[in-house]
């Protein structure tokens, strides 16, 4: 793939590879006998392996492609298949850390398999690694289509997509080591921090450039989406992660915030984290691939305006209440809680936008698996959203707070929504970037979306469940007014719901393998065909619009 | 471009965008949006002007009801326990056999103290009281300080080796680690414990001699001179079938070698004085029924 590019971008890739080499050998010495030492031999690695490849194509001759007819889908490409691993590889932390918590014997007696350091290998491994290299590998394919404008540079897109990898293996294998911020979803220590900021930033620019050089006079509402989702986390990872490191030399750090300001910053990010990488990037997936795929018109323009404005201006307010009940001031928790219950409406909104966008295309819905993975996500999205803002209304939150019924609700959104319009992106977007007929096997896709919707579906109920049932009897008084369950039996009577969930994620995960021996197959084997008008143009001309001098 | 067009199945007309190949219909946001949307802020318009909502420079606005969480919070709990006070104050006042007499009382223990115990004593001697490795079993007839119910309330009030100034003191010494016998001796003196109790045991039979003659020398001093125990000092009772570490040989030269020093927290602090009865008095009742 490096053959692709130029002498001159050989020469700057390399140049990166060989000062990521230095600051790993500086972090490996300086960081002798703390994890920091062994995330600079991983770093050290890393620049390694890619100089590898760009050695290997430094001394090829200059690329013959013009780059005008063109869309760059190698990053893309590379993206998805990235993704298609971390989803195995989240997954499948997921389901054991579900089984340990059903089986605790499962935990073999080493410290680096014990709850609190695998919970954190498979959130970050599904939200970062799966959610994260689909979200940055359909970007670049949307705003390259939707601005008919070809990416604008070719070692900033690799740089975004490895050093964000680069990223999300420091924060994983950090975590087995015991290295932590103790921050939900923000757990990575302060020099991984520094270098997303860097990465995001870099993907900031590359995406702004690139819509600067767009043929279309409008911007799609699919960008709109995807860019919220790039400049709100830039924000929300820098003030979170400030902190001071303990010593240069070492992973440890102390938060910038003490006490409930600190609680209030994680939860303003940790909430937010749901809303704009969770819900706006993947909404950006929706808003192409689902019109897309069902060749259907959008419903309602006006709705996607209200419901992308009232999505980004109430979400920011909500995060307090996830600290109902605390020491956090009650007016705080008024704010958080009123704020989730209006944006219960734009969020409706863009749920009912995708789905009235399937009017005249229900037949399709019917007859194509990879159509219905988008629809039943549209469904969870509101679903999921329904239930975030019921959740934060006070008096239910009593109830639910600090149960499996957050869990559950997590993972309607995360396993139902998420999870289900990036399978159904990546079974439209694989045959078109590889010029592919179809997909391998369209079998194979209706089993991934039976298991993958059963698996959801059993995960929620049991978590519903075993919450619920949690919540009421910690509440439970006995006539003499005192507690009526110790915390023990809360635990056995929870049991058999973990039992489920073990088995819905199971099948969950069993759907994810299955759809990345679908896309090998599907790259490997399948029949070709060249996409019709797959390059960049102004949508008036059929000619390439980028300056050929270029 | 920007031609807008009639989509024929909807009858709307599009925005005349295009990017590659989708299309947006200008359909008007239906009521019913605008109607929840209209719904919902009115409804936080209203909480924001009943309840603590938004601040001000050095204060916030207070709501016209004048709730506030914490004195929400802090009237509920004294109403809890001004009613738990009732019955509470009487276990407090008199002794547990007084209280097993009572069968209104007995009836708020048997409510309570399966929950309390689960909570606060489960954890180590296991959720039916059946101990564990290195945790005594309390529904056995072995006791280590005596199993009456003052010695109980009193174990219960002070822990053991605990960071209190009446807690009970007990070091089994490490023989071994400090140099008092070597590991042959070691070895023969815990055949010799393991004989008093009837065990099987690894060690040379024809050395039983030598090793009570190191028992009476180094053990009996607590254990006393036949081996059954000293509840003055928490000296477990070496002949009956119970063992809180193990009657193993390898178990046995371990604790004869390192010591041992077992811990319980002193519930004095923690736990009120009623509690504390209701504790004791469900310990004895599940040592009377004994282990299943």
């Amino acid at each position: 793939m490096m053959e692709r590019l130029t002498g001159a971008e050989r020469q700057i890739a390399l140049m990166i590879c060989v000062v990521m080499a230095i600051v790993g050998l500086v972090m490996a010495a300086a960081g002798r006998g703390d994890p920091m030492g062994s995330h600079g031999a991983i770093v050290l690695i890393a620049a390694g392996i890619v100089t590898c490849f760009v050695l290997r194509a430094i001394g090829e001759p200059e690329p013959a492609e013009d780059r005008t007819t063109s869309y760059y889908d190698d990053p893309t490409k590379a993206g998805l298949v990235i993704a298609l691993f971390w989803a195995v590889v989240g997954m499948g932390m997921g389901v054991w850390v579900a089984a340990q918590l059903a089986w605790p014997d499962l935990r073999f007696d080493a410290a680096w398999s014990s709850f609190g350091r695998i919970r954190p290998v498979h959130t970050s491994g599904v939200i970062f690694g799966f959610g994260g290299n689909a979200l940055i590998a359909t970007s670049y394919h949307v705003m390259q289509r939707t601005s008919r404008a070809r990416l604008a540079g070719h070692v900033s897109p690799w740089f975004v997509l490895l050093g964000f990898n680069l990223f999300c293996i420091v924060a994983a294998s950090g975590y087995l080591m015991g290295v932590t911020q103790s921050k939900e979803y923000a757990e990575p220590e302060w020099y991984a921090d520094i270098w997303l900021v860097i990465v995001w930033v870099v993907y900031f620019v590359l995406y702004i450039r690139t819509l600067a050089r767009r043929n279309e006079p409008h911007i799609y509402v699919a960008n709109w989406y995807y860019l919220a989702f790039i400049l709100v986390v830039a924000i929300l990872h820098i003030v979170n992660n400030l902190a001071v490191p303990a010593s240069l030399t070492g992973a440890k750090s102390y938060s910038a915030f003490a006490g409930v300001q600190d609680a209030m910053t994680q939860w303003w990010y940790g909430h937010n984290a749901v809303a704009f990488f969770l819900t706006a990037g993947f909404l950006g997936m929706l808003y192409y691939f689902l019109p897309k795929r069902a060749e259907r018109p959008i419903y309602s323009y006006r709705l996607s305006i209200l419901s992308f404005w009232g999505i980004v201006f109430f979400y920011i307010w909500a995060g307090s209440h996830h600290l109902h009940y605390t020491a956090l001031p009650q007016w705080v928790q008024t704010l958080g809680m009123t704020f989730s219950v209006m944006l219960l409406v734009p969020s409706w909104a863009s749920a009912g936008n995708a789905l009235m966008t399937l009017n005249g295309a229900w037949h399709k819905v019917r007859d194509d698996a990879t159509l219905r993975f988008m629809m039943v996500a549209a469904v969870f999205y509101g679903l999921s959203t329904f239930e975030g803002s019921f959740m934060a209304v006070r008096a239910v939150n009593s109830l639910s707070h600090y149960t499996d019924w957050t869990v559950g609700h997590v993972h309607a959104g995360a396993m139902g929504w998420v999870a289900l319009i990036t399978f159904g992106s990546i079974y439209s977007v694989v045959p078109l970037l590889w010029k592919r007929e179809t997909m391998y096997s369209w079998k194979l896709v209706e089993w991934h979306f039976w298991l993958a919707l059963a698996g959801t579906v059993i995960y929620v109920f049991a978590m519903w469940n075993s919450g619920i049932v949690q919540g009421l009897m910690w509440r439970t008084y006995t006539d003499s007014g005192t507690l009526a369950y110790s915390f023990t039996d809360t635990l056995v009577a929870m049991h058999p719901y973990y039992v489920a969930r073990a088995c819905g994620g199971a099948l969950f995960l069993t759907g994810a393998i299955l759809a990345a021996y679908n896309v090998y197959m599907t790259i490997r084997h399948a029949p070709e065909k060249r996409p019709e008008r797959d390059y960049p143009t102004s949508s008036e001309a059929t000619e390439p619009a980028v300056p050929a001098a270029e | 471009m920007s031609v807008k067009e009639r989509d024929p199945l909807t009858g709307h007309q599009t925005t005349g965008h295009e990017w590659n190949g989708i299309t947006e219909l200008n359909t008007r946001v239906p009521r019913a949006v605008w109607f929840f949307i209209i719904v919902t802020h009115i409804w936080a318009l209203v909480y924001w002007v009943l309840m603590p909502a938004w601040p001000l420079v050095n204060t916030f606005t207070r709501g016209l009801l004048g709730i506030d969480q914490q004195v929400q919070v802090d009237k509920r709990v004294a109403a809890a326990d001004a009613t738990r006070s009732l019955w509470a104050d009487r276990i407090a006042a008199l002794s547990l056999d007084e209280i097993r007499d009572d069968p209104v009382l007995v009836s708020h223990v048997d409510q309570t103290a399966p929950a309390l115990f689960g909570d606060n004593c489960a954890a180590c001697h296991g959720s039916r009281a059946e101990g564990g490795p290195g945790y005594p079993s309390l529904v056995d007839d072995a006791w280590l300080w005596g199993g009456d119910d003052e010695t109980i309330l009193e174990t219960l009030r002070v822990g053991i080796n605990a960071p209190h100034p009446d807690t009970r003191y007990a070091e089994m010494p490490a023989f071994g680690r400090d140099g008092m016998l070597d590991r042959d001796q070691i070895r023969v003196v815990a055949g010799y414990v393991q004989s008093l109790a009837g065990l099987h045991s690894g060690a040379p039979p024809e050395r039983l001699e030598e090793g009570a003659a190191l028992f009476a020398d180094n053990c009996a001093s607590c254990h006393g001179e036949d081996g059954t125990g000293m509840h003055d000092l928490g000296a477990p009772n070496l002949t009956d079938s119970h063992w809180i570490y193990g009657g193993s040989d390898e178990a046995l030269f371990e604790t004869i070698y390192g010591g041992r020093q077992g811990w319980m927290p002193a519930w004095e602090n923690r736990l009120t004085e009623a509690q504390r009865k209701m504790l004791a008095i469900y310990i004895t009742s599940l040592a009377d029924e004994g282990p299943e």
